[in-house]
């Protein structure tokens, strides 16, 4: 009551005494504008949350989330992803529900069969070491297959590896081919030549080679066709790494070195097909984009469907991963993998996701049922203490 | 060069110092004595040169970066910055450096531009002619030229190039008439005497001859002090300041006494000008003072995070294969570092990845939106006084959120609660009681309010004009008895006033209302005015016939609270006439019927109206000679000068035959009790210092709703037997506190019975002890709040949090020394309840927000460190590092700070006691704190984890690629700006279109921006780490589900928190914000005033409409009896 008299008073107030008193001129220029936005009156939205308005949303939320959750979570466990280590038993690989596959050929076993090629902790053994891990397929894989290559407890992630490479000579500038970034330090020169591509990424480049073979009941190995197109971005292969302008790379390349632990120079990292040479060599590009996480896997491989037939890509049986052992973890505690899987929307298996969903569904639908008791409950004894009469 | 000059210079110079200290010598129009003659050492005075010009074109550079980097977020800067440059950090030094250098330069150039706004100023003043007397000729010179001695010829309406003494002028009686509206804002004419010996010198070549002296101190910063001798006592009246203008008088001749920088304007505005920032600085309790202590915490955290780190770091390294693997070595240079060395670099490192949480973003948000809000205050219509045409003033815009907090109000009484537009109600002469017929047309309101003698500014001394101090005659009728006739003979002899012929003055107007507007009475202090218009209204008019002749005034002051002139009758008789209070008068009164004054006097008190007693004293000639003698003596002192004069008026002022009373009625201000009432009801405790009369401030307090009838009331007085009651309750107190309690305790007792109350009145209050009531009263840094209008009002608004100026009657110095100007002491309702309300919520949302919004950006990085190998790794990119509180979340929380509004304005003004939601910095708790960065962490967790398990050792492309570790860095930056966000979406009640731009804005900004970044090589780049990342992730269908599901979960908790305590514990905003909202559609808010807190004091009998209502537990502490009680004051002065 006593608000709205002073509010009348008020407007009759004003212009009374406006008239009364002449000097409109300095009145007039110091009179603030009746702006709503001066006045702080814009017209607003005003919502508050209370439980009436929440309990929808979070019911809302809870029936979106768990149907979504339990999607996710189905799809997930739909995935065939092959994953083994070696150094358990070999029976053990033989999965049937599971279906994924994951190998891991580090060799840390007497019994592995790598473990005589990971003894070998040298970089650039003249003879290859190789070594083959046979495995078996309890169902087959049916639609494309991706081939991974997994290692663990190796940080791509630290920061002065994470920073040791020169985006521009990657980018076939040719200033800096021969005048590469000084964060390419130690990895910059070497015999006074620079090192094209430069930096610690590059010259740790994993060289394992990996192969598949299928063994036929007869006994007989086919190999597996692995495509390696389509293993990187296709932005990073087509606009962000590009090889120095020249037609021939040996020309171009004339005048850099190889990084030091490189077995050949980067113009021949793919003697089978010449598009797939220098900075745009897919695997190096894939290598090339540091993981987020020491344990991380990198694509290697994939293993199309067959357009035609209808029998499925792995089909069940025997298998031998062949591997050429170059690449030595065992000095920093780390593992190798190879990981076979399939790829559904969502990527490769991963029920985090889907349990996440579920769970925060149930969680929402559960507070849903909290709030509703609570806004029963006390939700009218506050309208009652707000409207007395 | 030889060593003699050089130590004669060395003397010199010395002497030069030790003169300084001293008084200096100003020879008029240099005429030295010869040096033989007697001790002459020449003193060095500066030249005129004003330099209110900072830098320098030299000194530019370095000064402006000095004074840039003395600010906290600068600096700050600037160390990240140099730490960055000097050492291998994971940031790039671009990241700080560049806003860095964008702030500093459009700083450098905007200060730049308005210093040499400024030195275009300086030298249109420095070069302005003056007229300088020389050689008996009227030379010009440049302003700056002028020295100390130098005789000026200054013409009408010019401004005084430096401080004079005036010398002569072209008026006979030897008087100008100047104002210092530049000075102190009071526009009135001020009179200024030439000295005495020098008013018969007229012309340029009579100034040639003069040789003389003049003896002063050396400058100082006191407007208003000026000793000096000539051959006689000089005081203020003689002094012309710098930056006065002449006015209504031809023209003048005047000595340079202080030049340039020494002028008392120029002292005055840099002594003030630090006084100022260190009250700011050291004094005020800001409640946002907890973020300075929070950021020192959050500076603990950093460096223990970064310890923490180290620490790790070098024990993971241990292992030779873990810091240097094969595909990782370090460069020799790296590996020959000292360990500690290496060990310290890496602090450094994680300090710089993790230095911003420290928000110091913050810091420019926060004065970004103390200025910008400031803003709202003056544009505010409802604050805005169309009878003044005067709107609010903001003059520190860094307390706004203060005016939130107050928990003390001291109030001046006249010109604040009151109008200080006096009306002479009636005179008592001899007993008898005079009323003009004019105020009997019914507008005096029942219990109005008066004035106190104390407020009227003893402003520059000695303003009586000859022609105002006019002859008397019987208009009226009225038998010219003898006493009566004496009586107004006072009241029209003894003031200050002044007539003023033109309209023209914008300031302080005294018209009279009916019919003769030409005229104007111009006083310093406007109860003169009253009694003078009232004279001329119903008893007297003034006429030009001289018939008294002025000897002398003794100027009124606040301890002597009375004033009085000696005067000669044209019959030659000598009189000193006295007015003042009555307790200053009564004393010194030997005859006259002074006890049915007395209780004329103390009815009118209780009425509430101003009173004044006068008197007379026949002086003899003898008498005369030795007033004379006594004042001229002391007039003379050149130390204690104040003192030796009021020992002088006190011997003079004595044997007084009393005349009669006056009253002056001073009514209430507009709505002043419903402000009052509305301060209690929210929970401010006011106290009211005047100056006035007990019974006067008492009534006062009544009409205001301050008291009430109901309310107990305490008095401690001196003579009154209430005394008796306080007495007891304080011996109780200290009995049961103490023993042996002696007199200091009782001080804290009574102070702490004072501050239980809540309302004090304290009355006879000089200035002085105004602001000393205010420290005392306040030791524990409760927020106070102190209003006045007046001159005598400074100290007091100076030493408050919070000092509010009235634009009153009284000049404008208690509005130019305030913290914020008002027209009306109405206004502070919604300064305080509204505005105040605001920018508290306002601030302290801001302050937690970029808290909790840094921890949720950082924390992320510190747990990355764990699965980096604490290699300092950053998971955000560089761009994300620099922008993110730059531009991503700036806005948002910028914008909502200005314009948020949890509850409607008209309830915050209905509702008073909505004011106490918010009191004791409720919103700027540890525990809120606490829980702000805890759902920072929380959200921090939940950001990292999520995006960690959907990295974990597996792929979430559609095409079995990989990603790296900047798109998981990407993903964490992506959810955290959307959670930020949208919990400052969360947190807005009031969605104006500002808010829905700004908020969907910023994050449409920064989809844009990755989208733009990640599209393009940058050629400028030397790395291109976040080519198509942004794309890559916006194409997989699991990242765009573990975002929202990232979102929804981080900010879960907040949602639940925030509806469960509303359902549970509402607090009574949030009713009310319910109700509001329940009940907006029927447009019936009137039932939110009958809150459960709207009754003040449990004391009060409760209001019917009230007794209903249910008390909220939680606020019952305000319930004490003891709020009832109220305390009177009585300072004996």
């Amino acid at each position: 009551m006593m608000a709205s008299s002073y509010n009348a008073k008020e407007e009759d107030g004003n212009p009374s005494s406006a008239t009364v008193h002449g000097g409109a001129g300095t009145v007039k220029n110091k009179k603030p504008d009746n702006t709503a936005f001066k006045q702080q009156r814009l017209p607003a939205w005003q919502p508050i949350l209370t439980a009436g308005t929440v309990l929808p949303a979070f019911f809302v939320i809870g029936l979106i989330f768990i149907p979504i959750g339990i999607g996710l979570f189905v799809t997930s466990n739909n995935i065939k992803e092959f994953e083994a280590c070696l150094y358990s038993v070999y029976s053990k690989y033989s999965f049937s529900s599971l279906s994924t596959l994951q190998i891991d050929y580090t060799g840390v076993d007497l019994s592995s069969p790598c473990f005589n090629c990971s003894q070998n902790y040298i970089w650039n053994s003249t003879t290859p070491c190789t070594c083959s891990v046979p495995f078996s397929l309890d169902q087959p894989f049916e639609s494309n297959v991706f081939m991974y290559y997994g290692l663990s407890n190796f940080y791509q992630n630290h920061r002065r590896y994470v920073k040791s490479r020169d985006d521009s000579q990657l980018n076939g500038d040719l200033s800096s081919l021969k005048n590469p970034s000084k964060e390419c330090e130690p990895y910059r020169t070497s015999e006074n030549k620079p090192i094209a591509p430069c930096g610690a990424i590059a010259n740790s480049l994993f060289n394992d080679t990996l192969d598949l073979y299928y063994i036929d009941p007869n006994g007989s190995r086919t190999a597996i066709p692995l495509v390696k197109k389509g293993i990187a971005w296709w932005t990073d292969k087509h606009v962000k790494f590009r090889n120095p302008a020249g037609n021939n790379l040996t020309v171009v390349f004339q005048g850099t070195s190889k990084p030091v632990n490189w077995r050949k120079p980067v113009y021949e990292l793919d003697p089978s097909d010449s598009d797939n040479n220098g900075f745009i060599n897919e695997d190096f590009i894939v290598w090339m984009r540091t993981a987020a996480l020491p344990t991380f896997r990198k694509l290697y491989r994939i293993i199309q469907k067959k357009p035609n037939n209808m029998s499925p890509t792995l089909p069940r049986g025997q298998y031998i991963l062949d591997v050429t052992y170059n690449y030595p973890v065992r000095s920093f505690e780390g593992r190798k993998r190879m990981i076979l899987s399939t790829i559904s929307w969502m990527g490769g298996k991963n029920p985090f996701l889907g349990i996440a969903y579920i769970t925060v569904g149930s969680v929402c639908f559960f507070l849903g049922i909290v709030l509703l008791i609570i806004h029963h409950k006390y939700g009218n004894r506050n309208n009652n203490a707000d409207i007395p009469n | 060069m030889n060593f003699s000059t050089i130590r004669n210079f060395i003397t010199r110079w010395c002497a030069g110092e030790e003169n300084w200290v001293d008084t200096r010598t100003v020879y008029i129009g240099h005429k030295e004595p010869p040096s033989g003659s007697e001790a002459y050492i020449p003193q060095k005075y500066p030249d005129n040169r004003i330099v209110s010009s900072k830098y320098t074109f030299w000194n530019f550079v370095p000064k402006n970066l000095f004074e840039q980097f003395r600010r906290v977020a600068n600096f700050y800067f600037l160390i990240i910055f140099l730490v960055q440059l000097i050492i291998d950090t994971p940031t790039s030094p671009i990241t700080s450096g560049l806003p860095l250098f964008f702030v500093i330069t459009v700083t450098a150039i905007k200060q730049g531009y308005e210093d040499w706004l400024r030195h275009k100023a300086d030298n249109a003043i420095n070069q302005c002619p003056v007229n300088v007397v020389e050689g008996g000729e009227v030379v010009r010179k440049q302003s700056r030229k002028l020295r100390v001695g130098d005789v000026v010829l200054m013409k009408e309406d010019e401004t005084f190039p430096c401080d004079l003494i005036l010398l002569s002028t072209s008026r006979e009686e030897g008087t100008c008439f100047v104002t210092t509206a530049s000075l102190d804002g009071e526009s009135s004419h001020k009179t200024y005497y030439a000295v005495q010996d020098t008013k018969a010198f007229t012309t340029e070549e009579d100034f040639d001859t003069l040789l003389a002296s003049i003896e002063c101190e050396q400058p100082q910063p006191d407007l208003y002090n000026v000793f000096g001798f000539c051959f006689r006592p000089l005081g203020s009246e003689n002094l012309l300041l710098r930056g006065a203008t002449l006015k209504n008088t031809q023209h003048i001749y005047a000595v340079a006494i202080y030049t340039g920088m020494e002028t008392k304007m120029a002292l005055n505005y840099q002594s003030k000008s630090q006084k100022r920032s260190a009250i700011t600085v050291l004094i005020r309790p800001h409640p946002s003072s907890v973020s300075p202590l929070l950021s020192v915490l959050y500076l603990c955290i950093l460096i223990s995070k970064a310890l923490i780190n180290t620490v790790l770091k070098y024990v993971w390294q241990a292992d030779p294969d873990r810091d240097e693997p094969f595909y990782n070595q370090k460069t020799d240079t790296e590996r020959q570092r000292h360990i500690l060395i290496r060990a310290f670099t890496d602090f450094l490192a994680f300090m710089v990845l993790f230095n911003y949480i420290i928000p110091v973003s913050m810091y420019v948000t926060v004065e970004m939106q103390k200025f910008l809000g400031s803003y709202f205050i003056m544009w505010d219509d409802e604050m805005f006084d169309e009878e003044l045409g005067e709107r609010a003033q903001v003059n520190t815009s860094d307390l706004n959120e203060e005016l939130g907090q107050v928990e003390y109000v001291f109030t001046d009484k006249t010109g604040t609660l009151t109008e200080n537009n006096m009306e002479f109600i009636e005179c008592c002469v001899d007993g008898h009681v005079y009323v003009p017929q004019a105020i009997c047309n019914g507008q005096v309101l029942p219990g109005a309010m008066s004035m106190d003698m104390i407020d009227s500014s003893p402003g520059p001394g000695g303003k009586v004009r000859q022609n105002a101090m006019s002859c008397v005659t019987c208009s009226l009728g009225l038998a010219c008895q003898e006493t009566e006739e004496l009586f107004f003979r006072a009241l029209c002899l003894c003031h200050t006033v002044q007539v003023k012929e033109e309209e023209t003055v914008d300031g302080i107007k005294m018209g009279l209302h009916q019919g003769k507007s030409t005229s104007f009475y111009i006083s310093s202090s406007p109860d003169e005015v009253a009694l003078v218009e009232g004279m001329k209204r119903s008893f007297f008019s003034v006429s030009v016939e001289s018939r008294f002749e002025l000897l002398e005034v003794l100027t009124f002051d606040s301890v002597r609270r009375r004033m009085s002139v000696i005067v000669r009758s044209s019959g030659g008789e000598l009189y000193l006439f006295c007015k003042g209070a009555d307790s200053s008068i009564f004393p010194r009164v030997i005859s006259g019927k002074v006890a049915q004054v007395k209780a004329r006097v103390e009815h009118n008190a209780v009425e509430g109206l101003r009173t004044l007693c006068v008197a007379y004293r026949k002086l003899s000639v003898d008498q005369y000679e030795e007033t004379c003698h006594l004042l001229n003596s002391a007039k003379l002192a050149l130390q204690d000068r104040d003192k030796k004069l009021s020992e002088a008026y006190d011997l003079i002022e004595k044997d007084f035959i009393l005349l009669g009373a006056t009253a002056v009625e001073d009514r209430l201000q507009d709505k002043a009790a419903d402000t009052i009432e509305s301060l209690h009801k929210a929970g401010m405790k006011v106290w009211v210092l005047t100056g006035d009369k007990m019974e006067t401030a008492a009534a006062t307090c009544y009409a205001s709703k301050l008291f009430r009838r109901s309310t107990q009331i305490l008095e401690l007085t001196t003579k009154r037997t209430e005394e008796q009651s306080l007495h007891e309750v304080l011996f109780d107190l200290s009995r049961t506190v103490q023993e042996d309690s002696s007199q200091g305790n009782y001080k804290e007792i009574f102070l702490e019975i004072c501050r239980n109350c809540s309302a004090v009145l304290c009355c006879r209050m000089a200035p002085l002890q105004k602001a000393q009531v205010l420290i005392k009263a306040s030791p524990e840094h409760p927020i106070t709040l102190a209003i006045g209008d007046g001159a005598n009002d400074v100290s007091m608004i100076l030493e408050a949090h919070v000092g509010i100026g009235i634009m009153g009657k009284e000049g404008r110095q208690a509005a130019r020394n305030s913290d914020y100007a008002i027209p009306k002491f109405k206004h502070l309702k919604k300064m305080l309840l509204v505005h105040g309300h605001y920018y508290y919520i306002r601030i302290s949302e801001l302050v937690q927000y970029f808290f909790y919004k840094n921890v949720a950006f950082i924390f992320p990085q510190f747990l990355y460190q764990f699965f980096c190998g604490f290699s300092q790794q950053p998971l955000y990119d560089t761009a994300y590092l620099t922008l993110y509180n730059i531009s991503f979340t700036s806005l948002p929380i910028l914008l909502f700070s200005l314009i948020e509004q949890h509850i409607n304005m008209d309830i915050l003004k209905k509702d008073p006691s909505l004011y106490r939601d918010i009191a004791k910095n409720s919103l700027l708790r540890w525990p809120i704190f606490i829980y702000w960065t805890f759902l920072g962490v929380f959200d921090a967790v939940v950001f990292f984890f999520g995006a960690y398990f959907l990295f974990y050792n597996t792929t979430f492309t559609s095409n079995g690629q990989m990603f790296g570790n900047w798109t998981f860095g990407t993903l964490v930056f992506t959810v955290l700006v959307f959670t930020v966000t949208l919990k400052l979406a969360l947190d807005t009640h009031y969605w104006t279109w500002i808010n829905h731009f700004v908020i969907w804005g910023s994050l449409l900004f920064f989809v844009i921006f990755s989208l733009l970044w990640g599209g393009i090589i940058w050629p400028f780049l030397n790395y291109q780490r976040m080519y198509y990342v942004f794309m890559q992730m916006l194409s997989s269908g699991p990242a765009w589900l573990s975002i929202i599901l990232l979102i929804v979960t981080s900010l879960l908790p907040d949602v639940v928190k925030k509806v469960v305590s509303r359902a549970l514990w509402p607090t009574t905003t949030e009713r009310i914000q319910v109700s509001e909202r329940a009940h907006t559609h029927t447009h019936c808010l009137s039932h939110i005033r009958s809150g459960p807190l709207s009754v003040p004091c449990a004391g009060f009998p409760l209001n019917p409409d009230l007794s209903l209502l249910t008390f909220s537990p939680r606020h019952s502490s305000f319930l004490l009896p003891n709020n009832c009680l109220k305390v009177k004051m009585f300072f004996k002065v």
